[in-house]
């Protein structure tokens, strides 16, 4: 599991790295999108991986530390979650703007003298 | 009970902005008056509480409210998220909000007009960046830091156009970036000490497993970077220059407080963790700093130089601010900080009252003067006839008062006496070179004296290129009009300049307070065991 979850995110950093250096704002915006995801598990890996253990206690059950995972990093990816597609949300107003001023989806708003 | 209510204060500055953001939303924007006059008034009650809670921090933590500590959900530290008040958070409040009083009385002449819910989005960034200030949480520091940073992609964006969609564009997009960085940093800080309070990590770090220490390191490296974007280090600052010069003045001159942001938590977080308590892990990354900050002075002065835009002037004077600052934290000489400090306040005020400046003087020129004024420098004036015939020509009022806050703006830029940029820098100075007793010489090493030429000739750079706009725009003025100025732009400037003024004759006093604050920073675990023995408010 550790093996598949670490090469997930390392596959989709890698990818929304190299989306984020493309010069058209689209592959921008999805390389930033993937780039999230991938942060968003790598928060929710740092709370160590267990397989059916509930973050919050039972009522009325035992409180054995072991039969629960680490409830901090859920909530902390939630948080996450919410602002970077807040933030998403608002780049694309940015590239929506951007288009229409330069009539280019070009991230330097104009087209490179050769096609790149 | 007036305790209680002083306890209270402490989360003002974060509320009050917040709730009256939301008030003026629904509000008409053709209410532009009323919105502004109330906007105005909310930001000079918090301006008024920062000061307050500034007079009590200068008494000691002994007389602040609660400690200084302010548990948000009423749980002791570790498990509840607190705010903590010290004199460093308190003076950084002071500033945010003195700047942001002085750049929203400037927007109200003409700026507010230029687009929608500009003052929401002004009280939404006053509000984030008070947080950012008073928080001693990590995960907190990012939720103000987005909301900071959320507000100043719309304020950016604020009065449109080409060029400001095309910096916001890059300015997003990088601190979308950074924020991924941040927040990697965060967790994994976080799954190898198991705390995202500052204090409890401080004691923790002492104590921790060496395989541990490698993954606190590294996610501190992450979380340096992130912040070292925002304060715009070199190689991370080339689109520092581009968005702030784009940016409307009043907005310019907030973000000048932007980047000390990033140095405020560099600094936090840097003498709170990795100082000595951090047993293996002490001055960890001050190398890089020192290296990274020197070449940004570096950078950012070859900028100020190129510069032909007053603009970008004042932009890249932001990244000389910022390495001289980076790098003194990198040097690591506990009685450099104090200078650091000051320095740190002097310098924004002055790059934010420079902003405001710009754009009164450049009103009445045409966009293409400052390339004719560098064309014709380089190829000599055309009318030298006329010259002679030219005794004396009256400068007009407006131009002469534009002129006199020019002046004092080179020279607090640019570090002469008797202004306090001057007494800053030797502040700086006197502190590397002086040892911790009054007249100890201590070795000074290469890197030591790199930084103090960098200093200086930095200093030298920012005035010759000064000079040169100086006398292109108020002595040599082409065809230029008299700029039409109101009242109410200019007085922010003056207030902002005056703010220096009156820091360069109480200079003793505002040392006093520097030096108390960075003996504060030399104390980390005081700090801790204050943060983490706050009692809980209404006894147990």
């Amino acid at each position: 599991m550790e093996l598949i979850l670490s090469a997930g995110i390392g596959a989709l950093a890698a990818s929304g790295v190299y989306l984020l250096l493309r010069p058209r704002t689209y592959q921008v915006i999805i390389g930033l999108a993937l780039l999230s995801y991938a942060v968003n598990l790598f928060i929710f890996s740092m709370g160590r991986l267990r397989v059916n253990a509930p973050p919050v206690l039972e009522p009325g059950g035992a409180g054995d530390l072991l039969r629960y995972t680490d409830p901090v990093p859920q909530a902390l990816v939630l948080t996450a979650i919410v602002i970077g597609f807040a933030m998403t949300a608002l780049f694309l107003v940015v590239l929506l703007a951007s288009r229409g001023f330069t009539g280019t989806d070009h991230v330097d708003g104009r087209e490179p003298p050769r096609g790149d | 009970m007036v305790t209680d209510w002083l306890h209270h204060l402490l989360i003002l500055p974060i509320l009050l902005p917040l709730a009256v953001a939301a008030v003026l939303i629904p509000i008409d924007e053709r209410e532009r008056t009323l919105k502004g006059a109330i906007g105005f008034a909310s930001t000079l009650v918090v301006f008024i509480v920062t000061m307050i809670l500034m007079r009590l921090a200068a008494a000691g933590e002994g007389s602040l409210p609660g400690g200084g500590v302010y548990q948000l959900g009423n749980w002791p530290a570790p498990f509840g998220i607190v705010l903590v008040l010290d004199r460093l958070s308190a003076l950084m409040l002071c500033l945010a909000s003195g700047l942001a009083l002085a750049a929203q009385a400037y927007s109200m002449a003409r700026w507010h007009t230029a687009g929608h819910h500009f003052h929401s989005l002004f009280q939404l960034l006053v509000a984030g960046l008070n947080g950012a200030f008073l928080t001693g949480d990590l995960f907190n520091l990012f939720v103000f830091f987005e909301m900071m940073l959320a507000a100043s992609y719309g304020l950016l964006l604020h009065g449109s156009g080409p060029l400001r969609v095309k910096a916001g564009l890059h300015y997003v997009a990088i601190n979308l970036a950074a924020s991924s960085l941040f927040l990697i940093g965060v967790s994994l800080i976080y799954g190898a000490t198991g705390t995202l309070n500052m204090a409890d990590l401080a004691t923790k770090l002492a104590t921790l497993a060496p395989e541990s220490r490698r993954l606190v390191e590294t996610g501190a490296a992450v979380l340096g970077v992130a912040f070292l974007v925002k304060a715009g280090m070199w190689p991370l600052s080339f689109w520092l220059p581009a968005a702030y010069a784009a940016a409307t003045p009043p907005v310019a001159a907030v973000f000048a407080i932007l980047t000390k942001v990033g140095i405020y938590v560099i600094l936090r977080l840097h003498m709170l963790v990795f100082r000595t308590a951090a047993g293996a892990s002490a001055g960890f990354g001050q190398d890089w700093l020192l290296t990274g900050g020197m070449l940004t002075i570096a950078f950012g002065t070859i900028g100020v130089l190129a510069s032909q835009a007053m603009g970008r002037l004042a932009a890249y004077s932001v990244l000389v601010s910022s390495g001289t600052l980076l790098a003194a934290i990198g040097l690591g000489r506990p009685e450099m900080l104090a200078g650091a400090l000051l320095y740190l306040v002097s310098s924004t005020l002055t790059i934010a009252a420079f902003f405001l400046l710009i754009e009164l003087v450049e009103r009445g020129r045409d966009a293409g003067a400052d390339v004719l004024a560098v064309t014709m420098e380089a190829y000599g004036d055309f009318d030298e006839n006329e010259e002679e015939e030219e005794v004396g020509v009256a400068i007009p009022g407006t131009m002469a008062i534009l002129g006199l806050c020019f002046c004092l703006c080179a020279i607090l830029l640019s570090g002469l006496p008797p202004l306090s940029g001057f007494i800053a820098k030797f502040a700086l100075l006197r502190g590397l070179f002086n040892g911790p007793e009054a007249n100890q010489a201590i070795p000074i090493s290469a890197g030591d004296w790199t930084y103090v030429a960098l200093l200086i000739l930095s200093g030298l750079a920012a005035m010759i290129a000064l000079n040169r706009v100086g006398i292109r725009t108020f002595w040599a003025s082409i065809e230029g009009t008299i700029p039409r100025v109101v009242v109410i732009e200019i007085t922010p400037v003056a207030i902002l300049l005056a703010a220096c003024v009156f820091l360069s004759f109480q200079a003793g006093p505002a040392m006093r307070y520097m030096q108390a604050t960075a003996d504060d920073l030399l104390a980390p675990l005081v700090h801790s065991e204050r943060v983490l023995s706050a009692p809980r408010a209404g006894g147990q």
